[in-house]
């Protein structure tokens, strides 16, 4: 082995630094050569090592009563009932999608997916978190991440059920796609990617190995900038067929005799998933001979095989004498598996090609970089929000059908009608309201899901922004009626080599993990995308939220559509002068200002256990999160949705709260629901026992919204102003 | 009553129709490997909703080729039930089963979405439980479901009445704002001359049950269990 010549324009190729270079030195007790130190720059890289965040990610809960996995493998799983586990996490594929939205995008659906089925697990649903630039400069970036996403998704023939969109400024040059898979398992058939058993087989199944993505996961790590669109090299190529394929021969071999591990091969490709799966068991290493591994094209290098990220590749770790068994499955489903090396206890990953060994490094060494502990420095606080300098509302139909047409609040559907959500058959509540849910076949059980983040808030202030991606997250769940039971989570940033962005990093953690633990919301997977910036925007802060709820019948779930005329129309929770932050702000008055509303998790618990009592007890008809856009954008939605409209008198404030944000304000903690009106006695006790504000607002009926003098637009407005704001 | 669903690589919809068949309907199911030559003495064939072979080529244009499809073709020219869905029409089309094509949609977009459908012909085996004029809402999922076929073509299927299915409104009005793909006159499902091969974009096998949002689909897989049994006690 040839130790190579260092220089800093080296160390910047493989993204490490000269200290790091040190510690590898000292480590090794000489110098790294050629692969090795390819191999410890990719694995050392934020996007694999988390060694900037790490340390405060301990911080988060990750343990609960229903938690089967925790974090530290490819997904987390949580007890759904009846023998059944939900495996699911979250993860970003942002700097890829910013040069190449289509393949960017899709092979992010392509990983996330590879994470579930390295279970066990069957995928039964994609979500997909978007954030872009405005319209209409952003069209192409929105356009290319929705047909990527479809063609990925939609191929696989796994359904894309819910997500979000947004549009700011700070993401024009820095998109953000964040790609959120869950799946179910038998609790007792979860595997884990262990490589376990010295002389056990490792197994490369899938696709074959090409030159793509090599350096993809230093790429992430670094910011955007003009040279970024040279790194297109970087960004792979998706073949969603090969990985349908790929999943139904690993469900078939899945908890099969012989079969200790699965593992994905993400970023930093063999490197990362076999430094991985010898990392999760004491004193394990492995040998792989790269002369073994099926390539596409000719003359690649050792280096470039370790490195390679080309996509719809597994690795398996197969007792030893199965692997022909093995193989026979993945020939049936006509996809190459190779015997690719073994399993080691010596605490070593050694390459060879053939008979000469090209790297040798303990797998501790990979799989633990040195922390980074950084420094934070508040920010500045945001301009304070003078609400007496606000003019007072004119019209509010008018604010209200501005804020309908607003590209952040306006209808999805011609986002998600390109999305396949229906194949499974059991989309049981489609996209286009709070959660989305799916049954589990064979059972009465409902799994919702739904990712949220309102980023603005996080921007204004990233600790109480984050407690309300949480609230919001866990709000759309118990919509649907459905016990929030847990938490991915993807930390999307800038970079923390500024103080300030790594104080919003600290803020965002403590905040999540003040909200999660008040709300019994362990985090159980997740993922952390730092850097992301362009070359003068830094992203607000967005800690994109991926919840997991269940219901023990689905029969008994809720939408947020009204259903029926003559049924009374409720909101739960009180509303205050919550204009911070909020969409009427930045739509009607142009401004990004004040604190986000404040957030009371008392509060939000004993309304989210209201719901939860009413919806169990067959006293609500409907129920939808009161947030993003207030009251009257909440009401229209459910009006909307049920193709029903609604009377009631106009709305009285009493001060101090004023009329705009009574009827626009954001405050947490807010239901709009609907009922028979015989329901009204027990749903008042049931509230006064929660110790929740309960005021009828009117009765669900006609053609229109319509609150007496006050606002009146019909259903046709309503429905023109909120399917046109895609364009 | 034997429902043989077809499985090519790339196939997606085999597990729901599966699920409907023997879930839903109660009736015997068996998948169909698209390497193997032998059709298990099914009395229907299902070819089912996918990306068949990664659609590479042209959606169907592959398949066609594998050598369960061989069989299909045996057993449509014998009478047999064949009926594609989805995907499973392209295929036929490209089999040479059905006459036309399914280009891509107009939109140039992918459509999930319910549509409705108007029942043109109510005396097939596939249709047998529904009424004259009835409109089904059935979901359609997919990037090229635009039907085309050359105009000598699309006047035989019209006057022999093999169009089954036209996309239309609420009211079952047939009109241009109805058609979700821009097939030629709002065509949703096609059937060979003799009756018994069904081609049909929309996925019946998506709305067998009241909690998927309707319940419309069950009525051909209904009538193609009435076809089947009647066939076997006559």
């Amino acid at each position: 082995m040839s130790a190579v010549q260092v220089d800093s324009r080296k160390l910047r190729e493989v993204a490490l630094t000269a200290d790091e270079y040190r510690v590898i030195v000292d480590a090794l007790k000489r110098s790294p050569n050629d692969v090795e130190l390819g191999m410890l720059g990719v694995l050392w890289s934020e996007h694999c090592s988390y060694k900037t965040s790490k340390a405060l990610l301990r911080r988060l809960p990750s343990t609960g009563a229903a938690v089967v996995q925790g974090p530290g493998e490819n997904a987390g799983a949580v007890r759904v009932g009846e023998g059944w586990a939900a495996v699911f996490k979250i993860e970003s594929h942002n700097h890829p999608s910013a040069i190449e939205p289509y393949q960017g995008a899709a092979t992010g659906v392509g990983g996330i997916l590879r994470d579930v089925i390295a279970m066990g697990a069957r995928p039964i649903a994609l979500l997909d978190s978007l954030r872009f630039g405005p319209l209409p400069e952003s069209r192409r970036h929105l356009e290319g991440v929705v047909a990527g996403i479809g063609g990925y998704g939609n191929c696989i023939g796994v359904p894309t059920v819910g997500g979000e969109v947004y549009f700011e400024d700070c993401y024009a040059q820095n998109p953000l796609v964040n790609a959120m898979c869950v799946g179910l398992v038998r609790e007792d058939q979860l595997m884990r990617a262990r490589a376990e058993g010295k002389g056990n087989v490792l197994m490369l199944v899938g696709a074959d190995t090409g030159r793509d993505g090599i350096h993809g996961a230093s790429f992430a790590s670094l910011e955007l900038d003009e040279s970024s669109s040279e790194r297109r090299p970087a960004v792979q190529v998706g073949n969603p067929f090969l990985e349908k394929c790929l999943l139904e021969a690993c469900m078939d071999v899945a908890w099969t005799e012989g079969v200790i591990a699965i593992q994905d091969l993400g970023a930093a490709g063999l490197t990362s998933a076999v430094a991985e799966c010898a990392g999760r068991v004491a004193g394990a290493g492995a040998r792989v001979d790269v002369s073994r591994v099926p390539r596409r094209e000719r003359g690649m290098s050792p280096y470039d095989v370790m490195l390679s990220e080309s996509q719809e590749r597994m690795l398996i770790v197969v007792r030893r004498g199965r692997e022909g068994a093995i193989a026979k499955v993945f020939e049936t489903w006509d996809l190459t598996s190779a015997v690719i090396g073994e399993v080691t206890d010596d605490g070593q990953l050694t390459v060879v090609d053939g008979a000469q060994e090209v790297a040798r490094v303990p797998v501790t060494l990979l799989t633990e970089a040195p922390l980074r502990r950084l420094l934070g420095l508040p920010r500045e606080p945001s301009p304070a929000l003078n609400l007496d300098a606000l003019p007072p509302l004119a019209d509010a139909g008018e604010v209200l059908l501005n804020l309908l047409r607003s590209p952040n609040l306006c209808s999805r559907r011609p986002i998600y009608r390109r999305y396949d959500h229906m194949v499974g058959d059991a989309t049981v509540v489609p996209p286009g309201g709070d959660a989305a849910m799916l049954r589990i076949k064979g059972s009465r059980i409902g799994i919702a899901v739904t990712t949220a983040c309102n980023s603005r808030y996080c921007h204004l202030d990233p600790n109480t922004g984050a407690q309300h991606a949480v609230a919001e997250a866990a709000r759309n769940i118990i919509a649907t009626g459905a016990q929030p039971l847990a938490v991915t989570d993807c930390l999307n940033l800038a970079n923390p080599d500024k103080p300030e962005v790594y104080w919003e990093l600290e803020e965002t953690v403590a905040g999540l993990a003040q909200a999660c633990r008040a709300l019994d919301l362990p985090v159980v997977s997740g993922n952390v995308s730092l850097y992301n910036e362009g070359t003068d925007t830094a992203i607000y802060p967005t800690p994109v939220i991926g919840m997991v709820g269940r219901i023990d019948d689905y029969a008994q779930r809720l939408q947020a559509g009204f259903k029926g005329e003559g049924d009374f129309v409720l909101l739960i929770g009180s509303s205050h002068n919550d204009l911070g932050g909020s969409e009427y702000l930045k739509v009607e008055h142009g401004l990004v200002a004040g604190r986000p509303p404040e957030l009371d998790l008392a509060r939000e618990r004993a309304a989210g256990k209201f719901i939860l009592a009413a919806a169990g007890s067959g006293l609500i008809r409907t129920a939808h999160d009161c947030s993003d856009g207030g009251m009257l954008v909440a009401l229209a939605e459910c009006c909307l949705l049920g193709d029903i409209g609604m009377r009631g008198p106009a709305i009285f404030t009493e001060p101090p709260l004023r009329l705009d944000a009574a009827l626009f304000g954001e405050s947490p903690g807010r239901f709009i629901i609907s009922a028979h009106s015989r329901a009204m006695p027990e749903l008042q006790s049931l509230a006064r026992r929660h110790h929740v504000e309960i005021s009828l607002l009117g009765l669900t009926g006609g053609d229109a919204l319509d609150l007496e003098g006050q606002v009146r637009v019909s259903l046709a407005d309503l429905r023109y102003a909120w399917e046109g704001g895609l364009g | 009553m034997k429902f043989g669903v077809v499985v090519f690589p790339g196939t997606w919809s085999d597990r729901d129709c599966g699920w409907v068949v023997d879930q839903v309907l109660g009736a015997e199911l068996t998948y169909l490997w698209h390497k193997e030559a032998d059709l298990k003495g099914v009395d229907c064939v299902i070819v089912p909703g996918g990306f068949s072979y990664g659609d590479h080529l042209r959606t169907g244009a592959i398949a066609r080729f594998a050598p369960v499809m061989e069989k299909v073709g045996e057993f449509a020219d014998r009478g047999g039930l064949v009926w594609g869905i989805c995907n499973g029409f392209q295929v036929l089309c490209e089999a040479g089963l059905l006459p036309g094509a399914l280009l891509r949609n107009s939109s140039l977009e992918f459509r999930c979405e319910w549509t409705n459908l108007v029942v043109e012909r109510t005396d097939l085996p596939f249709t047998n439980a529904c009424d004259d004029g009835d409109i089904l809402r059935i979901p359609i999922s997919h990037g090229e479901g635009s039907y085309f076929a050359d105009p000598a073509t699309l006047s035989r299927l019209e006057q022999q009445g093999q169009v089954v299915f036209r996309y239309a409104d609420e009211e079952g009005r047939v009109r241009p704002n109805a058609n979700p793909n821009g097939s030629l006159h709002n065509i949703a499902g096609i059937v060979n001359s003799r009756g018994n091969v069904l081609g049909m974009m929309p996925h019946p096998e998506r709305c067998s049950e009241a909690e998927l949002g309707g319940t419309d689909g069950l009525k051909l897989f209904r009538s193609v269990m009435h076809a089947a049994e009647k066939v076997l006690t006559a």
